[in-house]
């Protein structure tokens, strides 16, 4: 394990030549440089995510420019944009048929809340109310520079996950669910609103 | 392009026991329409379209209108005897007008160079089969915007070839843009709350047991 390594101790073996790591370093380095994003997008945050993918801002330097046209190759998933009542399934299906370990971006006001659409009838109020998100983008539309950081965030993240032990990250607990419930269309809204396992909004407290 | 009062004749005409009024606009845009009625409605547009003096063979819009019931006031100068002497008096009477659902067709010429000419239709009620005529028929651009038009005002086209919801879901009932249409209450707690959500917010507030001095309402810090 790396935590045994002694920092002084590693920084004087690798002066000598010698580099030593651990399996789960290495495992995570190999993960972070090599995200997959799925390709799609819902309104004008994807014409920012097209820029970052573009040469001026270059997600490859971060080793995410392989967008994936299927979810079955795709370990990020970046919510770009508005997210409609009536394409919430298809997103929640496309995040299910996604492999383990799968990571969310919710990029955006409309994506995190619903943005100046959320009093509206027909936007979904912010897509972490059917799947789990790791990092959020605010922003109307955010700028490249933006979507960087979080990718970069979502790096930290992923150097930080544990292989072993009982903070294991949650896509190795088998208890874990890795699936989430599709919403079915209803009369007059979606069914159910939202998924209560995954949706903790802020709860009012009177004091 | 014809006056709207030519255009009008020259349809009646051809279009025989055709019923067509000139609804008036009185806002700075002067942009006056054609109401016509439901059953001539197709041979009209045809009219329209096909006379080479006319030639509107382009429709770029179509769109609904959900108007309410109202009531008119009608203030009228009737004469009474009061106290032995006729005088005028002012009386009012106020007038029932039910509600109706309206679809607008914006249409140019692209072989003359001319328009919109708008003309539009009235269905007999705000209920939920309110019917009218298709003029997808006659303008091929017509057919999605008549599906919007069924998709968010429930008015029914018949004739129209493919007559299904565009935007909601198949499943969805109701018809969001009309004007006694109530979203689903999915209320959540506003940080910032302004015009209407503040009047929603203090609703949602309100419906919630009391406290003793429970005046203020913050949000958990996380």
């Amino acid at each position: 394990m790396t935590e045994q390594i002694d920092e002084g101790l590693r920084a004087e073996l690798q002066r000598q030549g010698i580099w030593v790591t651990s399996m789960q370093e290495l495992y995570n380095w190999g993960r972070k440089n090599s995200i997959w994003p799925l390709q799609f997008g819902l309104a004008c945050c994807a014409i920012e995510m097209i820029a970052t993918a573009a040469s001026r801002y270059d997600i490859a330097r971060f080793g995410g420019e392989v967008f994936r046209p299927s979810p079955r190759q795709a370990d990020l998933m970046i919510v770009a944009g508005t997210v409609t009542k009536k394409m919430a399934p298809q997103i929640v299906r496309l995040y299910n048929q996604m492999p383990d370990p799968k990571y969310v971006i919710s990029m955006g006001a409309c994506a995190i809340s619903g943005g100046p659409f959320k009093q509206g009838y027909n936007v979904l109020k912010g897509i972490d109310r059917y799947i789990p998100v790791d990092v959020y983008i605010p922003g109307c539309p955010p700028r490249p520079e933006a979507l960087l950081h979080a990718f970069m965030e979502l790096q930290r993240k992923i150097d930080n996950q544990k292989l072993s032990g009982a903070e294991k990250a949650d896509f190795l607990k088998p208890e874990q669910p890795s699936e989430f419930p599709v919403p079915a269309f209803g009369e007059h809204d979606l069914n159910p609103p939202a998924n209560a396992d995954v949706y903790h909004p802020p709860k009012l407290e009177r004091v | 392009m014809e006056t709207l009062e030519q255009i009008k004749n020259r349809a009646e005409l051809a279009a025989r026991g055709a019923k067509i009024d000139i609804v008036q606009n009185g806002s700075p845009s002067q942009q006056h329409s054609l109401l016509i009625d439901n059953e001539h409605a197709v041979a009209v547009a045809k009219f329209l379209r096909d006379h080479p003096a006319l030639s509107f063979d382009f429709c770029s819009n179509a769109t609904g209108v959900d108007w309410l019931d109202r009531t008119v006031k009608k203030t009228t100068k009737v004469k009474q005897v009061v106290d032995g002497v006729e005088k005028e008096v002012d009386q009012t009477t106020e007038e029932k007008v039910p509600g109706y659902l309206e679809a607008v067709y914006h249409l140019f010429s692209m072989r003359l160079k001319h328009g919109p000419l708008i003309i539009r239709m009235r269905t007999a009620d705000r209920a939920d089969g309110a019917r009218l005529p298709s003029l997808t028929p006659v303008w091929r651009s017509a057919e999605l915007q008549e599906r919007e038009i069924f998709d968010l005002y429930g008015v029914r086209f018949d004739g129209h070839p493919d007559l299904r919801r565009i935007l909601m879901w198949d499943e969805f009932v109701d018809h969001p843009m009309r004007k006694d249409y109530a979203p689903p209450d999915d209320y959540e707690w506003e940080p910032t709350p302004h015009d209407e959500v503040l009047e929603r917010a203090k609703q949602h507030q309100a419906a919630r047991p009391q406290l003793d001095g429970a005046e203020k309402i913050t949000a958990p810090q996380s």
